[in-house]
């Protein structure tokens, strides 16, 4: 079928009237992408809210004491052990990710550039229980013996397993934002006689600092809510960390040990839909900071 | 104090360093698995049926509920999501909906999996009753599917020369005519190795399963049946770890690991790479 054929006037009102209703079938499917995040935040906030019928929002947010059969739902230990594994995370994983990114960039030859792109594929494709499973295997015994701790269980395997699943997310947005510094700022200062490794940490990393700090944020995004690995290595207990090696647990780990065996609308199970939500909402925070980002540097040009 | 050259080798030398480690840490995490798991794997392993008490079970209905699960969600999504993505490149003004629809789409993208897991949980398997099944968690896996791939999507077709569009409605085509008979074609290898980048991570999903395809498998091998439950390898693998109670588990385990990592590699090496080869080179000749 070729579009001189058609000259008659019926067929061509016709094609303009299907023009009109694939359009709307494209802008269907578009706006189905805000129905699903509405209704994620509608009804795990709903679930989760019920929670403060029978539990008290300070004793949530801010007791460590957590046992569902004495009906104590306090969360704290679950949220913090979230905040700190992230942070650790973030500064194990950060720096490695970033300064493989500017090898990337601008050290690397054609060839191990080549090698290194297709490796970060496959760092995200390799399933998070694979993580976990070698972190469990590997990692906690050899933690345990160097370490001469009771479990090698905790904060420290965790941070290890999630900073090594970050690397990904680091090194691709930073080597983009490296990469996307225009040529002339880099010229100016090979010119002015600046050493390569003076011209990236004073030029190309300044420059390219909105994309880094996007690719941490986004890094942070997937360690807070990372399930699998962490429940694997981090010894499942609802305690406080006192130490980088004492058993605690994280929300995520947390839902996925105990929303097998409760019963749905109980105020336990409601708990855990509350601790989605919170998972949710950080989440949702750090996306508004993204943008934030975003906003500003596009302000800047 | 070090010398500008002095501190420029010792920098480069420690970008090398690094770049090196990340290389070496993938590889030894791929080759662990594949050294402990490769002997575990048989005919009689991929094959064969689970066993919850006695040793020697095998993967067969994980095996087969992975793909199933998979090609399920991928069938739901992609339509969408391609449909989603033509909008963002092709329609889309500078508007409230559009940026509602962006922002809608950078948030999905961020939700963490057990958060959608609940939230399928929620709707699929408790509202709509369909209880732990492959349908519902093929449903649920959809949602992280799609984020994705409209992203590649809209990429992809923004790499379209603006001026293959001007000369097709120049010619007098539709709009519609234009995307299909021109735009997407040009943008196919890019959605291609977008979809199986997808599929891969998607494969390896497991905390969005737990509690929407369960932690069970059908009695018989294969089941088409989308309303029986289906356990995936992933899901199985973190199973017999967490709460398994076989002798054997730790082979099984690294069994069914090997066995993720042999076909994330497929995924990976001989469909998507090629893709994005392909992908360079057009934009190279243009």
């Amino acid at each position: 079928m070729t579009f001189v054929e058609e000259t008659n006037d019926s067929g061509h009102n016709r094609k303009l009237l299907y023009d009109k209703y694939v359009r709307y079938l494209f802008i269907a499917s578009a706006s189905l992408m805000t129905v699903v995040i509405l209704s994620i935040i509608i009804f795990v906030g709903q679930q989760g809210l019920m929670t403060f019928r029978d539990v008290s929002p300070m004793e949530f947010f801010f007791s460590s004491k957590w046992d569902p059969s004495a009906d104590k739902f306090g969360a704290l230990s679950f949220i913090s052990g979230s905040v700190l594994v992230t942070i650790a995370a973030v500064l194990l994983g950060g720096p490695l990710g970033l300064a493989g990114a500017i090898f990337m960039a601008k050290i690397a030859p054609q060839w191990l550039r080549d090698l290194m792109r297709p490796a970060t594929d496959l760092y995200v494709a390799v399933p998070s229980v694979v993580y976990g499973f070698v972190g469990l295997t590997i990692l906690v015994p050899f933690i345990r013996e160097n370490f001469h701790v009771p479990t090698g269980f905790g904060l420290l395997s965790a941070a290890i397993i999630l900073g090594i699943m970050i690397l990904p997310t680091i090194i691709s947005i930073s080597e983009d934002a490296i990469r996307a510094v225009p040529r002339p700022l880099e010229e100016a200062s090979l010119a002015l006689g600046a050493t390569r490794w003076q011209t990236i940490y004073r030029v190309l990393v300044p420059a390219a600092l909105p994309g880094i700090l996007t690719s941490v944020i986004l890094a942070m995004a997937r360690a807070v809510g990372e399930t699998m690995a962490v429940q694997m290595v981090i010894g499942n207990t609802p305690q406080l960390a006192r130490s980088l090696f004492t058993p605690t647990s994280t929300l995520p780990s947390e839902i996925v040990v105990e929303m097998g065996n409760t019963p749905f609308g109980s105020a336990w199970g409601n708990s855990l839909f509350l601790m989605a939500l919170v998972l949710l909402i950080i989440s949702l925070v750090m996306i508004l900071v993204i943008r934030r980002i975003a906003a500003t540097q596009g302000g800047e040009k | 104090m070090m010398s500008p050259r002095a501190m420029d080798y010792l920098a480069t030398g420690l970008m090398w360093l690094a770049g090196i480690l990340i290389l070496a840490i993938l590889v030894f995490f791929l080759g662990y698995m594949l050294f402990k798991g490769l002997p575990v794997l048989s005919w009689e392993f991929i094959t064969g049926m689970p066993s919850d008490i006695r040793a020697g079970g095998g993967v067969g209905p994980q095996f087969f509920n992975s793909f199933y699960i998979l090609m399920l969600s991928m069938l739901f999504s992609i339509p969408v999501a391609v449909g989603a993505g033509i909008y963002l490149a092709e329609y889309a003004g500078n508007n409230r909906l559009t940026d509602a629809i962006r922002l809608s789409t950078e948030s999905l993208a961020t939700v963490p999996s057990i958060v959608l897991g609940l939230f399928g949980m929620i709707i699929f398997v408790n509202f709509l009753g369909m209880g732990f099944s492959i349908i519902g968690g093929s449903l649920t896996l959809m949602l992280l599917n799609l984020p994705v791939l409209v992203r590649v999507t809209e990429e992809a077709l923004r790499t379209v020369p603006a001026y293959y569009r001007e000369a097709s409605l120049a010619l007098g085509a539709t709009k519609w005519q234009t995307i299909w008979r021109v735009v997407l074609p040009n943008a196919l290898p890019g959605i291609i190795t977008g979809i199986t980048l997808t599929a891969g991570r998607a494969l390896g999903e497991t905390a969005i399963l737990i509690f929407t395809a369960g932690t069970t498998v059908s009695r018989t091998v294969p089941d088409f049946d989308v309303m029986a439950a289906g356990e995936t390898l992933a899901v199985h693998m973190w199973y017999v770890m967490a709460v398994g109670l076989v002798p054997d588990r730790i082979d099984v385990a690294n069994g069914t690991g090997a066995l993720l990592i042999i076909t994330i590699l497929i995924f990976n090496l001989v469909f998507a790479i090629p893709g994005r080869l392909l992908q360079r080179k057009m934009k190279g000749a243009h």
